[in-house]
Formats: structure tokens, sequence, C-alpha cells
């Protein structure tokens, strides 16, 4: 006999309450309310300078002028026992160009997983991260010298060397041609589905959305849906999630039109 | 986020993370051989110049080479960490490591290592080169001239560090050389006593640490044993290193706006 209770849904890998950022003498992000499930791909899409990057800053802890909650794997966001277990992965492939694809990981391993015991650990680490990116027949080749795409993957690779909980992926398929995008989608699912691994992914190009388990779809520094490709569809009755993401836009705008209206009205 | 639970960053030194960086530092300066050659060989080429630009007067060319033995390294260092510091930010690199369990301190100790090894190699050369084959007169321990090069090896590592957080490219960086290293260079009794210079300059001479650095050598220069003159000079050059390491570890911000 089992009177146990069932199960309660897995606690959110990112929860954020109330989130506000502000940069300069603007606010960035305006009092965002979300959860991202864990174990899945959430995409995080909208127009470029809506603040996709300053909120995947704000969930690796490297974003200052933070208000609110955001819990990131159950922690606030930023604190030191995260930083093993979160990956992120910046718009700009941040590597060292004068290093080798091997060198650079070489570093970033010995940093995540230091001293003389961890040598062999990180030495398979290494070589599956490169393998996990399609770089082996560039390993000893100068970053510096890898085209544009092939750079971003070293970027990555860093990202997936601790076998981090959670990645914060920023436009990680930015200027790849479409055999890689597809194979890199394909290990992003990879990841949720062997290692358990959840995935924040930001994009502005629209048919990755389809890919995805989640969608946050961002406008001006605010959240305008927070659903599955699939009910967002369903929801504003259109084809495709652009279409989607067209007619909340314009929804959203005709709403702001009118509340201005009023407000010219009532004054 | 809420403040009662924010939590402290780690400021212990891990050892190992600040070898990984050391090395990482010096396999980045291998794959640049131009750029050692050129740290290495035109601190000794300007001591052979100076040797012979002074071929009648050989007590000249003992004074001005013990200071420029200090002050070479500090210049070097100060030129080489800067760059690559600004480098560090500008790549992502730095905010990548910030937002991985790697200290500041880790970071700093990590370049300090990699840069002192390689200022310990210059000194030993342009040391070397000017006590043996250039007959550079001092009375002192040779050690302890490759001690204070170390110590200003240090100071320059500090200083490049701390200004790299003030320039927003490369062209800034360079340029902060004239500005820091100069006016120091001009104050520090190279070119006449610091005794004999206005009261206002000789002031503000007293709180430029280079002026340390060569009165420490000057010291080397006439006495066979160290004084207590030369330890304190030594001291202070060394305190203001650490001081400087300090504030320059401050410019690291695991969060930026």
């Amino acid at each position: 006999m089992n009177y146990a209770s069932p199960a309660p849904p897995p606690p959110a890998a990112i929860h954020a309450d109330h989130l506000t950022v502000v940069r300069g003498p603007r606010s960035v992000l305006h009092d965002l309310s979300f959860t991202v499930p864990p174990g899945r791909i959430t995409g995080l899409l909208g127009p470029s300078g809506c603040g996709k990057s300053t909120l995947m800053r704000a969930v690796a802890g490297t974003q200052a002028k933070v208000t609110g909650t955001l819990d990131v794997l159950g922690r606030p966001a930023g604190h030191p026992a995260l930083r093993t277990r979160v990956g992120y992965v910046t718009q700009a492939p941040s590597v060292y160009a004068d290093l080798t694809v091997r060198q650079n990981l070489a570093y970033f391993a010995a940093v995540l997983d230091p001293g003389r015991a961890a040598a062999d650990r990180r030495r398979a680490n290494i070589t599956r991260a490169i393998t996990d990116v399609d770089l082996t027949t560039h390993a000893d080749a100068p970053a510096g010298s890898l085209s544009g795409g092939q750079r971003s993957r070293v970027s990555l690779a860093v990202a997936l060397l601790g076998t981090p909980e959670l990645l914060v992926l920023d436009e990680p398929t930015v200027g790849l041609d479409p055999v890689l995008r597809r194979d890199l989608w394909q290990l992003f699912h990879d990841l949720a589905a062997t290692r358990g691994t959840t995935l924040l992914v930001s994009s502005h190009v629209m048919d990755e959305a389809e890919r995805c388990d989640r969608l946050l779809l961002m406008r001006e520094g605010a959240i305008l849906a927070d659903d599955t490709p699939e009910a967002l569809r369903t929801r504003t009755g259109t084809e495709t999630v652009e279409a989607a993401f067209l007619h909340l836009v314009d929804a959203a705008t005709t709403a702001a039109r009118t509340e201005a209206n009023v407000k010219e009205r009532t004054r | 986020m809420n403040p009662t639970t924010a939590p402290r960053p780690a400021a212990a030194l891990s050892p190992a993370r600040a070898l990984a960086t050391a090395t990482r530092v010096l396999r980045q300066l291998r794959h640049d051989p131009r750029t050692i050659a050129l740290m290495i060989a035109v601190p000794c080429l300007m001591l052979v110049i100076l040797r012979y630009v002074f071929d009648s007067g050989p007590h000249t060319f003992d004074t001005l080479g013990a200071s420029l033995l200090g002050i070479f390294p500090l210049i070097t260092m100060f030129l080489v960490t800067s760059i690559a510091t600004l480098r560090e930010r500008t790549s992502g690199t730095l905010e990548r490591l910030l937002a991985l369990p790697l200290g500041k301190a880790d970071l700093i100790a990590g370049y300090a290592l990699a840069f002192g090894a390689f200022a310990v190699l210059q000194s030993v050369l342009a040391t070397g080169l000017s006590v043996w084959l250039l007959g550079l007169d001092v009375m002192g321990s040779p050690w302890l001239l490759l001690l204070v090069a170390l110590l200003d090896a240090l100071l320059g590592t500090a200083l490049g560090l701390f200004v790299s957080a003030f320039a927003a490219s490369e062209f800034q960086a360079v340029q902060f050389m004239p500005a820091v290293i100069f006016p120091q260079l001009l104050l520090c009794g190279l070119f006449t006593p610091r005794s004999t210079m206005h009261p206002v300059l000789r002031a503000l001479s007293d709180v430029l640490p280079m002026s340390y650095a060569v009165d420490a050598m000057t010291q080397l220069l006439h006495h066979r044993d160290p004084t207590a003159a030369f330890a304190r000079d030594a001291l202070i050059v060394t305190g203001c290193a650490l001081l400087v390491l300090t504030l320059g570890a401050a410019t690291l911000r695991r969060r930026t706006p």
C-alpha cells in the first residue's frame, strides 16, 4: 500500500520574481517574473536590444544592479556555489586567440577542477568537449586562426567542460551554416535528454524557436509570452512561432497605444 | 538580490589555480616569440649603448646602469601587464573567468608568477651582461641587485594591472606609459640626485615608488653589505607593489554594468 502523495513537481532551474535590471540611466529589464523548468531547453527570443543578453548575464551572475528575486538552481544568481554548476557562453566568443583549442580548454578545465590528482579526469573532459562541438580535427590549431563559427564552438566547448547543470547560451548558433546549426541543436537535445542539463538558449532567429521545449518571448525588457511553441501557435491561431510572435508584438503595441491615448484624453 | 544571503566571494588563494593561470600566460607568451625577444634584448641593448655613450666616464655608467637595472623590469612589466590585462578585459575572457570558481587573488598571483619568472630571466641577463661584460662596478651583491629588479618587476605588474582598468583600448593603455612612468623617471634621481631638486619636486619624488627602487640600487652601488636604508627602500617598493596590487584587484569586478 502506498499512502505517499504524488511526487512534488521538480524545483524550477531558474525562478525570477519582480526582476529588474538597471544599466546606466535606464532600466533594461522591467519587473520580470518567470520560471524555467529543469532538464528542458528554454528558448529566449526577441529582437536585438530587447534585453536577452542582460537577462542571461543576470542568470550567470555577471550583471550588476539586479533587484528582485532571481534564484538559479535553488540559490541566488551569482552565488559562489553556482560557479561550477552553471555554464555561460557569451555572444562574442571569449577564448584566448593566441592559444590552441586544447590549450584553451586545458586552462579553463584547470580552473574548474584544479590539482594534479584531477589531471586524468580533466583530459577526458577536454577530449569529450572537443568531440561534442566537433572540433577534433582543429584541436591543435590556435583559436585565432579559426573561423568565427569554429571559435564560437570553442567558447561553447569551454562551457561544456564541467558538465554543468544549467547552460546559459547567448546566441550560440549565430554565423553557423545550416548543417552545423542542426548538429548543435541535436547536441543541446542530447544534453537535456541524457545528462538532464537545463538549457537557456537565446536567439533572434525564429525558426530555432520550434526546436525548444518552452519559449520566453521578450520585447523591450518585458516578457510577452511564456509557453510551449505549440501552445503559442494555438493561442494566437498562427502557423509558426514567428507569426505568433508578430501577432503578440502587434497586440502589445496596440495596447500600449490605446493606453497612451486614454491617458492623453483623461489629462 | 537579498543582501542578507548575498555571497561573499572567497578571497583565499588557490595555488593550483594560480599555477594554471601562470602556465596559461606563459603559453600565450610562447606563441609570441617576437615579444619575448624584444623583452629580453631591448634592455641589454640599451645597457650596451649606455656603456659606450659614457665611454670616457665609466663612473657615470655605474650610477646610471645600476639605476636602469631596476627601471627596465618595471617599465617592461608595466607595459606587458597593462596590455595583457586589457586584452583579458576586452576579449570577454575576464568575465568568463570571474564567472568560474577563480579567485581574483588566483588571477593576480598567476600573472605575477608568470611575469615574475620572465622578469628574473630578463634581470639575470641584464645584470650578468652589465657586471661581467660591461664592467659595471657595484659594491653590493649581484643577488641583491636581482632581488631589487624582481621587486621592481612586481611593482610594474601591479601598476600595469591597475591602469588597465582605466584604459578602454590598447591606444590608451600605451599612453599610460608616458603618463605613469615618465614623471617617475624624471623624478626618481636617475638624472640628478633627488636632494638637489626643487623642494616641491623633491616632495613629489618622495611619494613616488620608483624613487625608492633607484635609491635601493644606489645603496647597492656604494655599500658592500646591505644597509638599513637599503632594507627600508626595498620594503617601501614591496609595500607599494602590494598596495597597488590590492587596488588592481578591486578593479576586477565579477558583476559589471
